[in-house]
């Protein structure tokens, strides 16, 4: 009906380069005011919101992680009570996994994929916003209630009967239960737009075995996302009707069952782990064959092991229950898996090994925090395979055992690849480089730091010390390893404080960076850094699973695409093709007043189920605005 | 970088349909995550259920026949709703709207039935377990119907408008059709569940 218009309608034929970028930059670029800030719908925008805030988050778990270790340094000490403590260990634990881990890794996805991909912004770019806000209001809400000292108690599992209606005092379980339905719904609505995107949005010719492993690695997370999330947020809200209406969900005088809960919760927990770990492999897959300058070994094993460790992540949630008296079968049957698990891991471990050996390893920063993490990840590893003995489990399950095993691979296997990350991208991201020195500094104060304290944490456990004891008497023969413990995370938290100083100091002062600073392989390093609104003046088509490495000066480009409306490309979803020239919503304010709407609601529905009812109108109202064509250019078709 | 054009795409449609919209695709990838919700429901019945002593507990199965109805009405729903979808395919405006204006009382009715399933299950959701979690199914696939016919409400006023006719629109009419079909295939097993296998 609109074909006429097309011809006249002004595309990037016969422009030059110049004219081009003026151009798209009137399309694309936001308004600098406040309100042109809440409806920012730019992929770069809202991921490096993300990655701030959950930075921020990390910089806030740390202390408490501090105030515990300041506690434990020795036996009997007066600096916590025990009911602060239980607050702060289960803030510490919920706000490392939900406000941190999850979604900055999330947020990489979202400032990476559409660069890596080769297209303009992510898919549903508003859902995209939504998601910041609702992951804001979560974050707050956790917060806001550890100042009024009603934050959660129960540990970061919160398992009943200690959370239900019965234990659960006051709101506190309540605040847990609902911080997870705003993150785990902020969660979801990435995972949609990592699929769509990366399914949908790839430039030309970047079949699927040719997509970056990174892209890789988020499409999994992505998908493991939207199979476990979903598991958390029934369990999230039939505990918040156990303790509003006097649903028996997890009564079991009335038919209810406790292990109920635990069997949700880790069919959720354990994916989990996985939605943090893939990404971050996704990472190492990607920075290691930059610094030896030759691509990944065994590109194909190296996704099949990503597909295999996302399959098998929902096979294996019973491990966290062995000591509940399980059937025998059952119980081997999860061993079993549990260690098949470590298949795909040692797969991709030789490929990088593989990577290393055949390159000549260039030891900037980002390679060392891999190198860390390669190490670190086989000692979290074994230990893993350790606690998936039942006999072995039934001695040190909630012991200091544990605690440093999930550290090992939760900092080790994640953290470290994140950090890594960030040293990696930040020239792309803020168009700065950081500084080499200090990042060498926070390697090994981290690195170091982080083994000096987590290790003996081992043997601790073997000792025989619970987790979640706010003290501990001095007859126990625990004193020493503790203030030892408690000195080297000082190490470690004088790391991550180097890190956090780099990053300020370069953000502004840093050496500029250009277009390709790392002499690296994908797209992302195609265009100028930062990016521009637009990322592509034109969208690349790709020949090699390297379109920067192939030797030529010049980037194969498409053209054809409108100027004056936000558009890019849609192709097929195996090989590519380009089907389609399809629009891309412009900027707006509907999606934060979603949210707000959003979260009124779920705070509300805290005190009454009515808020459900009366609730829903103001999100329907706000999600309608949302939606209503405006009659713009982005409309036509 | 030097650019080098080697791909012309200027001919290409400004919009794509089905499997070439995103929508559509976000529209299946929500499907997936409900379904995710669906099954995990279920799954937590049959956990109850395996529990039990006797399933139902001390009360009898629920009574058939609000719920037949509603199953036999959604089934029946399907119908125009394939058809809406096919017009929409054909850019036909004025069956489009007609077919909406339908699709929106195909909400409404079963919303008026379930109305009664409810007393029908013979426990409340806090008498028991089972009162609970056969309440929570019912009440979460209620809350896909109450979606899908906003959905559709709008849909069908948008289409009164001078936005309605363009292949977006229609776009979205096919989707909002096939969000409808999940409401009700996803109703089968839910359906199955509550009513005959406390029968069994
Ligand atoms: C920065 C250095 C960190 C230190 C010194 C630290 C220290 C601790 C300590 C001492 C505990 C045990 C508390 C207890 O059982 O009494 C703990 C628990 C925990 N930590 Fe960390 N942690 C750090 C970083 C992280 C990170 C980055 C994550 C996740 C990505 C994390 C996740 C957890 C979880 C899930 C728990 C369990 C909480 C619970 O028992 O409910 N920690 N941490
Ligand atoms: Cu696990």
């Amino acid at each position: 009906m609109t074909t006429e218009r097309r011809s006249s309608a002004a595309t990037d034929v016969d422009l030059d380069d110049a004219e081009l970028d003026r151009q798209l930059d009137r399309t694309w670029a936001g308004r600098t005011s406040f309100w042109g800030a809440i409806a920012a719908v730019d992929h770069k925008v809202i991921a490096r919101r993300y990655i701030v805030t959950a930075f921020v988050f990390l910089i806030l778990g740390g202390m408490l992680a501090l105030a515990m270790r300041i506690q434990l340094a020795q036996p009997e000490a007066r600096f916590i009570n025990a009911d602060r403590y239980n607050q702060i260990f289960t803030m510490h634990g919920s706000n490392m996994m939900f406000l941190f881990a999850v979604p900055v890794m999330e947020a990489m996805a979202v400032y990476l994929v559409p660069l890596m991909v080769g297209t303009r912004n992510i898919a549903f770019p508003r859902l995209n916003a939504f998601s910041y806000w609702v992951f804001l209001a979560g974050g707050i809400l956790l917060w806001i209630s550890f100042a009024l000292d009603t934050a959660p108690d129960v540990g970061w599992f919160a398992y009943v009967p200690l959370s239900g209606p019965e234990y659960g005092s006051g709101k506190r379980a309540d605040v847990w239960a609902q911080m997870i339905t705003f993150t785990e719904l902020s969660a979801l609505a990435v995972a949609v737009e990592i699929v769509v995107t990366v399914l949908k949005q790839r430039a030309p010719g970047m079949s699927l075995d040719r997509i970056p492993l990174l892209v890789w690695s988020m499409l999994v997370m992505a998908f493991v996302v939207i199979m476990a999330m979903p598991a958390i947020m029934f369990e999230s809200s039939t505990l918040i009707m156990d303790r509003l209406v006097g649903t028996q969900f997890y009564n079991p005088a009335e038919g209810g069952d406790v292990l109920l809960w635990q069997h949700l919760f880790w069919f959720f927990g354990h994916p989990e782990v996985y939605i943090i770990f893939l990404p971050a492999v996704g990472m190492v897959s990607t920075i290691l064959p930059t610094f030896v300058q030759r691509p990944i070994f065994g590109y194909l094993p190296v996704v099949m092991a990503l597909i295999a460790t996302g399959v098998l992540a929902f096979g294996l949630w019973v491990h966290h229950m062995f000591v509940i008296g399980l059937p025998r079968l059952a119980e081997s049957f999860f061993t079993a898996s549990s260690m098949a698990i470590a298949i795909p891991a040692g797969v991709q471990i030789f490929c990088w090994l593989a990577t290393l050996w055949a390159g000549r390893p260039i030891f900037k920063t980002p390679l060392l925090f891999v190198i860390g993490f390669i190490i670190t990840f086989v000692i979290g590893g074994l230990t893993g395979v350790m606690v998936a003995s039942v006999p072995f489990d039934a001695q040190v399950h909630d012991t200091y055992f544990v605690v440093a095993h999930f550290h090992y691979v939760l900092i080790g296997g994640a953290v470290f690849p994140l950090i890594a990350g960030i040293y990696y991208w930040f020239p792309k991201m803020t168009g700065r480089m950081m500084s080499e020195r200090l990042g060498q500094w926070s390697f090994w104060l981290i690195f170091v730091g982080f083994n000096l304290t987590f290790f003996p944490m081992h043997i601790l456990g073997l000792q025989g010390m619970p987790r979640r004891i706010y003290t501990y008497q001095p007859e126990m023969p625990w004193g020493g390893l503790n203030l030892f413990i408690s000195l080297s995370a000082v190490i470690l938290f004088s790391g991550f404080l180097v890190f956090f100083i780099d990053v300020a100091r370069s953000w502004s002062a840093g050496r500029p960076a250009g277009q390709n600073p790392w002499n690296a392989s994908t797209l992302e390093w195609a265009m100028n850094s930062p990016p521009p609104p637009y990322n592509f003046r034109r969208i690349p088509v790709v020949d090699a699973r390297d379109p920067l490495w192939c030797g030529s000066d010049e980037l194969p480009v498409a053209s054809g695409l409108r100027t004056d409306r936000r558009e890019l490309l849609i192709s097929s979803v195996v090989e590519a093709l380009p089907e389609a020239r399809e629009s891309s919503p412009r900027d707006s304010v509907w999606p934060f007043w979603a949210a707000i709407a959003t979260s009124i609601m779920l705070i509300w529905s805290i005190f009454s189920p009515w808020a459900i009812v009366w609730g829903s109108i103001p999100i329907a109202i706000t999600l309608i605005g949302w939606f209503w064509p405006k009659g713009i250019a982005e409309d036509e078709s | 970088m030097k650019e080098q054009p080697v791909l012309d795409v200027s001919k290409l449609p400004l919009h794509g349909m089905g499997i070439a919209s995103p929508a559509w695709w976000g529209t299946c990838t929500f499907m997936l995550i409900e379904g995710s919700a669906f099954g995990l429901a279920i799954a937590v019945y049959f956990y109850l259920m395996s529990l039990a002593p006797h399933w139902p507990p001390d009360v009898p199965p629920p009574d058939l026949f609000a719920g037949t109805c509603l199953t036999v009405l959604l089934l029946a729903s399907v119908v125009p709703n394939v058809l809406v979808s096919r017009w929409a395919q054909q850019r036909k405006l004025g069956k489009v709207r007609i077919g909406l204006v339908v699709m929106s009382l195909c909400g409404i009715a079963p919303l008026a039935l379930r109305i009664f399933e409810f007393p029908a299950q013979h426990v409340n959701w806090d008498e028991s377990a089972y009162g609970s979690i056969v309440w929570t199914i019912l009440g979460l696939h209620t809350v896909h119907i109450i979606t899908d016919l906003i959905d559709t409400l709008v849909l069908a006023c948008l289409m009164f408008t001078r936005h309605g006719d363009n292949t977006r629109r229609y776009g979205d009419v096919e989707d909002n059709a096939l969000y409808w079909n999940f409401v009700v295939i996803a109703w089968l097993p839910l359906y199955a569940c509550i009513y005959w296998v406390p029968r069994l």
